[in-house]
């Protein structure tokens, strides 16, 4: 029991992940499996960010009353991947405009019969 | 001093030329602008191969900050062949876009055109060059972000669609990728592939690093559309514009394949240690489902672009075998089809352009009697053909032989029959084109057709000139490819 509390920041991140691959993959419409890609997404930065916390730990700031502090690579790297998803999941969006008007829906299913009729 | 920075101004040109592209907004400016840009990255590759053969592994520091801590542009033997192909084709296909897309779209689309393509140009040779792990992941996702704008730029409405499943499929990749990364981070506390591949020996066998591993292979084998991880290409190559098909075909699956090779020999390279894992057997396995079923595959296809699309997923296979072996002659062929692949595929698909922009179908029953009204680009057509499933003479050839060789070193001649029947059923898809193209009666609108314009042959006839040239001149691809093969048996890095 106490492993598991110890660890609680991987279960939580396992849980977003397969949670979020799961949306992807059992979800017909476009709008849905793209909050699916987030939420995958999202466990990826808990998984980046929690091993780098120390608790306790401030920023890394230069100064005598601070000895403890976090390393601040992984809040670098998730801020670029951050970038990263939102421009994702703009552009997923942009696609799933453009199919709705192409298409005039956003379900998968609909819109493969639409495309073996053509 | 220029010959000191080419690491960094390899990247940073393209990089710098496609917000250009973006604020000029005319489309021809935009286009004279890419050339420079892209032969430029050429020259740059070019330099950088010089002198990589000159010294040895060059080492940059990014902004003059010192690795491991700083990013750090490594060029090896292996990342400067691939850089060679990538800038080379991209060079190639900047001629031959400017009338393609100027035909479709109007000015200033035409700049957003090409500022994706220099931003996807830009992704591809970051990822090639960079020694920093998670600067992989930025620039795998600038290439892909923008290869899925240039997708979406089809003329067909399915482009769309394909674009969306790229993104969906492509982005899973990308993020396992950035998962594998992350566990190795976490072990080894550097994402400097050098530092990576000093530190990782030790604790090659704890499950972190194992899982690390695991999330690599998937998330780069879906890059590379590796079977059945493949299901994002076929509608990608076949909908998108002809520019595009050439330019992802000959470039972005390549890239990803020397992610694979640069993550499994260099990184976990210790004592061979790809051997040790089940790996081989997989790989050898899915390769040779993905030569034979993409290649029936394609041979039932009424889409000549789709056709070429499987026949890519079954390329791959091909260079993936290589990779399987984990030989030295092996590992020469794989990286000698990279080389000869982008050749024959960025052809392939320029000439098909060819047929879009004349005819504006790619449908094979509405190609009957083509051959007889463009006679140049069929010819062209045929002989990258006839490349394709490695008539002699041709670079086709000479990747199949390496293959065949690399099996016969390990006493598997089955393995060789199955590359040469293989290669046949490649015979019969590039066959059925020529059979319609050639034997048949003009339809009334294909006898009203006329040759391509010079503006889109000559492009694709520099690659049907380079397949041959290659296919008979081996030092430099299969030279490099030699010494690339052995530094990364001997992980060396």
């Amino acid at each position: 029991m106490t492993d598991i509390l110890a660890s609680v920041n991987y279960w939580v991140t396992i849980f977003l992940m397969v949670g979020g691959l799961y949306i992807i993959v059992a979800h017909g419409n476009m709008v849905k499996k793209l909050v699916g890609l987030g939420i995958f997404q999202t466990s990826v930065y808990l998984l980046f960010l929690s091993p780098g916390k120390i608790l306790g730990g401030t920023a890394p700031i230069l100064a005598k009353e601070f000895e403890l502090y976090s390393n601040p690579l992984p809040h670098v790297l998730i801020l670029t991947a951050i970038v990263v998803g939102v421009a994702t999941i703009a552009l997923g969006m942009a696609f799933v405009v453009r199919i709705h008007e192409a298409y005039g829906t956003v379900e998968d299913d609909e819109v493969q019969e639409l495309e073996t009729d053509a | 001093m220029i010959a000191l920075h080419l690491p960094a101004l390899q990247v940073v040109l393209p990089l710098l030329a496609a917000p250009l592209c973006a604020l000029v907004r005319r489309g021809t400016v935009a286009w004279a602008i890419t050339l420079i840009a892209s032969w430029a990255a050429f020259a740059a590759a070019i330099g950088l191969l010089l002198r990589v053969l000159d010294e040895g592994i060059i080492s940059y520091e990014m902004g003059g900050w010192a690795p491991p801590i700083g990013i750090e542009y490594r060029v090896d033997l292996i990342n400067v062949f691939v850089l060679l192909v990538v800038s080379g084709v991209g060079a190639v296909i900047v001629p031959y876009a400017r009338k393609s897309i100027a035909a479709r779209f109007g000015s200033t689309e035409q700049a957003w055109f090409y500022t994706m393509y220099l931003l996807a140009l830009t992704g591809l040779l970051g990822v090639t060059i960079t020694g920093d792990a998670f600067n992989i992941f930025v620039f795998l996702e600038i290439s892909s972000l923008a290869s899925y704008v240039m997708i979406a730029m089809g003329r067909d409405r399915r482009c769309l669609t394909a674009a969306y499943q790229y993104l969906i499929m492509g982005t899973v990749g990308a993020t396992f990728i950035v998962i594998g990364v992350g566990l190795l981070w976490a072990m080894t506390g550097t994402l400097n592939l050098y530092d990576l591949a000093q530190r990782i020996p030790e604790i090659q066998n704890t499950r972190p690093v194992l899982a690390a591993l695991a999330f690599l292979t998937v998330g780069i084998s879906l890059k590379l559309a590796l079977f059945p991880l493949h299901l994002w290409l076929p509608n990608a190559y076949a909908f998108a514009p002809s520019v595009t098909s050439a330019f992802l075909a000959g470039t972005a699956t390549k890239v990803a394949i020397y992610l694979f090779l640069r993550f499994f020999y260099t990184v976990f390279g210790g004592e061979g240690f790809f051997v040790t894992t089940p790996l081989p057997e997989i790989l050898l396995l899915l390769s040779l489902v993905a030569m034979f079923a993409a290649s029936i595959v394609a041979v039932f296809q009424s889409n000549v672009k789709r056709m070429l699309a499987y026949s890519s997923v079954a390329q791959i296979g091909f260079i993936t075998l290589g990779i399987s072996y984990a030989t030295e002659t092996g590992l020469t062929g794989a990286m000698t089809h990279i080389f000869n692949h982008a050749i024959m595929k960025a052809g392939l698909f320029l000439l098909i352009g060819n047929v879009l922009y004349q005819l504006g179908s790619v449908k094979i029953e509405d190609m009957a009697g083509i051959g007889r009204k463009m006679p140049i680009t069929m010819a062209g057509f045929v002989a990258l053909g006839l490349s394709l499933l490695g008539t002699p003479g041709t670079v086709g050839f000479i990747s199949k032989w390496y293959l065949g060789l690399a099996a016969v070193e390990q006493g598997q001649w089955w393995l060789v029959a199955l590359i040469v029947i293989a290669s046949l059923v490649t015979m019969i898809y590039i066959g059925r084109v020529v059979e319609v193209a050639y034997f048949r009666e003009p339809t009334a609108q294909v006898s009203q057709l006329r040759e391509a314009p010079p503006a889109l042959l000559v492009p694709a006839f520099v690659l049907v000139g380079a397949a041959f040239y290659f296919g008979v001149e081996t030092s430099l691809s299969v030279g490099l490819a030699q010494q690339a093969a052995s530094l990364l048996l001997n992980a060396a890095y």
